[in-house]
């Protein structure tokens, strides 16, 4: 490794990425006293305050934890309490909520690979002055995201903070007609999708080749791409595979506090794990989309890879494969019509978890009810929270990567900050807090 | 003359008000683009600026003193400052906790006593600073920010909705929450959403806070009587988004 005098990097409140974290790196005539992710965000209480709330309340609380991933949010919930209440949905209920989380899933996806990352890969400080240089990219973008909100809209009510979702089914179903046009429009966008993956295939170039080997974590269900069910697996990077159900996340999780800092992280087989489209795309491969993958090859991703960057990259097969999925699922609800289905009561009271995958990974909500349907105990453990500590050591690895390639001060700062914004952090959740302190 | 320049800053939220900002999508982010320059939105860029704003929107609410200070310093640069969505206009859900004092031990156990997880009682943002308007809701009404922006650059006074949320369910002739058997607290809820909670059949839950001099007592007793809650479920119910309105 070459020896680099000093580098300092203070960058306070990293933007474009939703919530507040800081990046710190400093070195002294080649020796490292500081290299680390802080999380300075506020604390916001939501086991807490869920407590003593009725089960048909908890999720409209809980899909606030986070505005982007609020369909996630309120997914997990909702199914969290069912599981708690012994409630068993409808086959329906579970297509339509598949649906939407491919809505969401679409949406986030398209919002962080064209708002938050293009603008490093086009030389840009945001989308903004891209609109004067590059109107036709920015107004695709933007057809995307209306489409993915409009689409989710006609399932769940809203997409930030649902309306329609809640134990036991839905409130308000789509008719076939509004889900037709929606079929329609979707298949409308495939050329915009089409002039999304031209967009990243000329871009994939500055995207910087580093790669660190680690865990990933997502739900996989043995029917399909596991996104709204399934149980959880681990794949490592010589292709080794765990299973572990839902129940049990908390052994998969392992949340701990750092001796030198005030910081929960968590862990499974290694010092830490990946959550998000990457994971997802490195665990359940073989369950994408034909589409999919041939965008995934054409893209030059393959499993298992290892470069953190290159999330952003699955995330474009994400798209891909939930548009086409999506198509699928609206051509079986309008073949098979929507019935007018009552909620489904529960059954008991108890303890119920869940898991589901957001677009920054897996998300798990677990509730205890008492008899009178009062929420007595919660825990939520968020994907960023998951992703803290390996986002860390991704950092410790980067730095003598990018002193070793012969970087400068301002590329290695935006090697970092845009490391950070591959994850598409979600840092607002603060459901767990972390202030992560290495000091060597 | 140059745009007016737009700046948003965040507080202690979801973040969900500036991603309803997103979801205008390609109808509308490019017409109000035309009309404003965006000068500071940490979210979606990296640019910022410490020069004068005409209009600073904020979200989130207030809930550290360390705030305080970067709040009198939009305040000192804003012409207009616009609280937008529940948390930064009433606190929102973030003022359940004002009424816990156990929250951090639950959350954090043993750690709760770090100095870093100080949080005091979750406030909106006009207990620091004067807040010219409002745009309310949990997430905030999208075509509402719109419309009081529109309102600031044609010089037109904006005027908050003070009636009930049912006035709005009654005008898109929604079936009653309590009709269906379910409870709702659109009597005493400020509207201006255009109520479309009950519309998608679930109750008002009052995110925009409430009307004028609203009569909690009777919402309470409607609350019992007509939806058969227990006095607690009541009072907690009543609370959901109005934790900081009252004792």
């Amino acid at each position: 490794m070459k020896t680099t005098a000093s580098v300092n990097i203070d960058v306070h409140h990293l933007t474009r990425v939703e919530g507040h974290g800081n990046i710190r790196v400093n070195m002294t005539n080649g020796v490292v006293e500081r290299c680390e992710w802080q999380v300075p965000e506020a604390p916001r209480f939501f086991e807490a305050m869920v407590r003593g709330r009725h089960y048909s309340e908890v999720a409209r609380i809980t899909s606030r934890i986070c505005g982007i991933c609020s369909i996630g949010h309120t997914l997990a919930s909702v199914k969290a309490t069912e599981a708690a209440l012994g409630i068993e949905v409808t086959e329906q209920t579970k297509k339509l909520r598949r649906l939407l989380k491919h809505a969401e899933n679409f949406d986030s996806h398209v919002l962080h690979v064209y708002v938050l990352v293009a603008p490093d890969l086009l030389g840009a400080p945001s989308v903004f002055p891209l609109v004067e240089t590059h109107g036709e990219v920015v107004a695709c973008a933007l057809r995307l995201k209306r489409l993915a909100h409009e689409w989710g809209s006609m399932i769940g009510g809203r997409t930030t903070h649902p309306t329609t979702v809640v134990p036991g089914g839905f409130t308000k179903l789509p008719t076939v007609a509004e889900v037709t046009v929606m079929r329609d429009r979707l298949l409308e966008a495939v050329p915009d999708l089409a002039a999304t993956l031209a967009t990243v295939r000329a871009l994939a170039p500055n995207i910087p080749a580093f790669k660190r080997p680690t865990e990933y974590m997502a739900v996989t269900s043995d029917e399909e791409y596991g996104l709204y069910d399934g149980y959880i697996q681990t794949i490592l990077p010589d292709g080794d595979r765990a299973r572990y159900e839902v129940a049990d996340y908390r052994s998969c999780t392992n949340e701990y506090v750092v001796p030198q800092s005030t910081a929960k992280f968590t862990r499974n087989r290694l010092n830490s794990y990946a959550a998000g489209a990457l994971a997802r795309f490195n665990v359940n491969y073989d369950r994408l989309h034909p589409e999919a993958k041939e965008v995934a090859g054409s893209l030059g991703i393959s499993p298992i890879c290892t470069n953190p960057y290159m999330n952003s990259v699955a995330q474009v097969v994400e798209i891909v494969h939930s548009a086409y999925e999506s198509l699928h699922l609206m051509d079986e609800l309008i073949a098979d019509g929507i019935a007018d289905e009552p909620l489904v009561a529960p059954t008991k009271a108890g303890t119920g978890a869940s898991a589901v995958e957001v677009p920054r990974g897996i998300l798990f909500h677990e509730y205890t009810y008492g008899e009178d349907g009062f929420c007595t105990g919660a825990d939520c453990i968020i994907p960023t929270g998951q992703n803290h500590a390996n986002i860390q050591a991704d950092f410790t690895a980067l730095l003598p990567w990018l002193i070793g390639a012969g970087k400068n001060e301002n590329e290695m700062r935006l090697a970092f900050e845009m490391l950070v914004r591959a994850y598409d952090p979600c840092i607002s959740c603060s459901t767990h807090y972390l202030d992560v302190e290495f000091v060597r | 003359m140059g745009k007016p320049k737009i700046a948003f800053f965040d507080f202690t939220s979801c973040e969900g008000c500036q991603i309803e900002f997103t979801n205008y999508g390609d109808e509308a982010t490019l017409e109000l683009l035309k009309h404003v320059e965006l000068v500071e939105f940490r979210e979606a860029m990296t640019e910022t600026t410490d020069g004068p704003i005409d209009i600073a929107l904020v979200e989130g609410s207030f809930t550290r003193d360390a705030d305080r200070d970067r709040l009198l310093e939009i305040r000192r640069r804003a012409r207009y400052v616009i609280a937008y969505g529940a948390c930064a206009c009433t606190g929102g859900v973030n003022a359940l906790k004002n009424h816990q004092d156990d929250f951090s031990e639950y959350v954090y156990g043993d750690d709760s006593v770090m100095p870093h997880l100080e949080s005091g009682t979750a406030r909106p943002i006009s207990a620091a600073i004067e807040v010219d308007y409002e745009v309310r809701g949990c997430p905030m009404s999208k075509d509402e920010l719109l419309l009081v922006i529109s309102n600031l650059l044609h010089g037109t006074e904006h005027v908050v909705p003070s009636h009930p949320v049912c006035v709005e369910c009654k005008r898109r002739e929604t079936i009653c929450r309590y009709d269906e058997g379910d409870h709702c607290m659109g009597q005493v809820a400020r509207a201006g959403c255009g109520a479309p909670c009950p519309a998608d059949g679930i109750p008002c839950e009052a995110c925009r806070g409430f009307v004028d001099e609203p009569n909690i007592r009777a919402l309470e007793k409607v609350l019992m009587e007509r939806a058969g809650f227990s006095q607690k479920r009541a009072v907690g119910k009543s609370r959901m988004f109005t934790a900081n309105l009252r004792s």
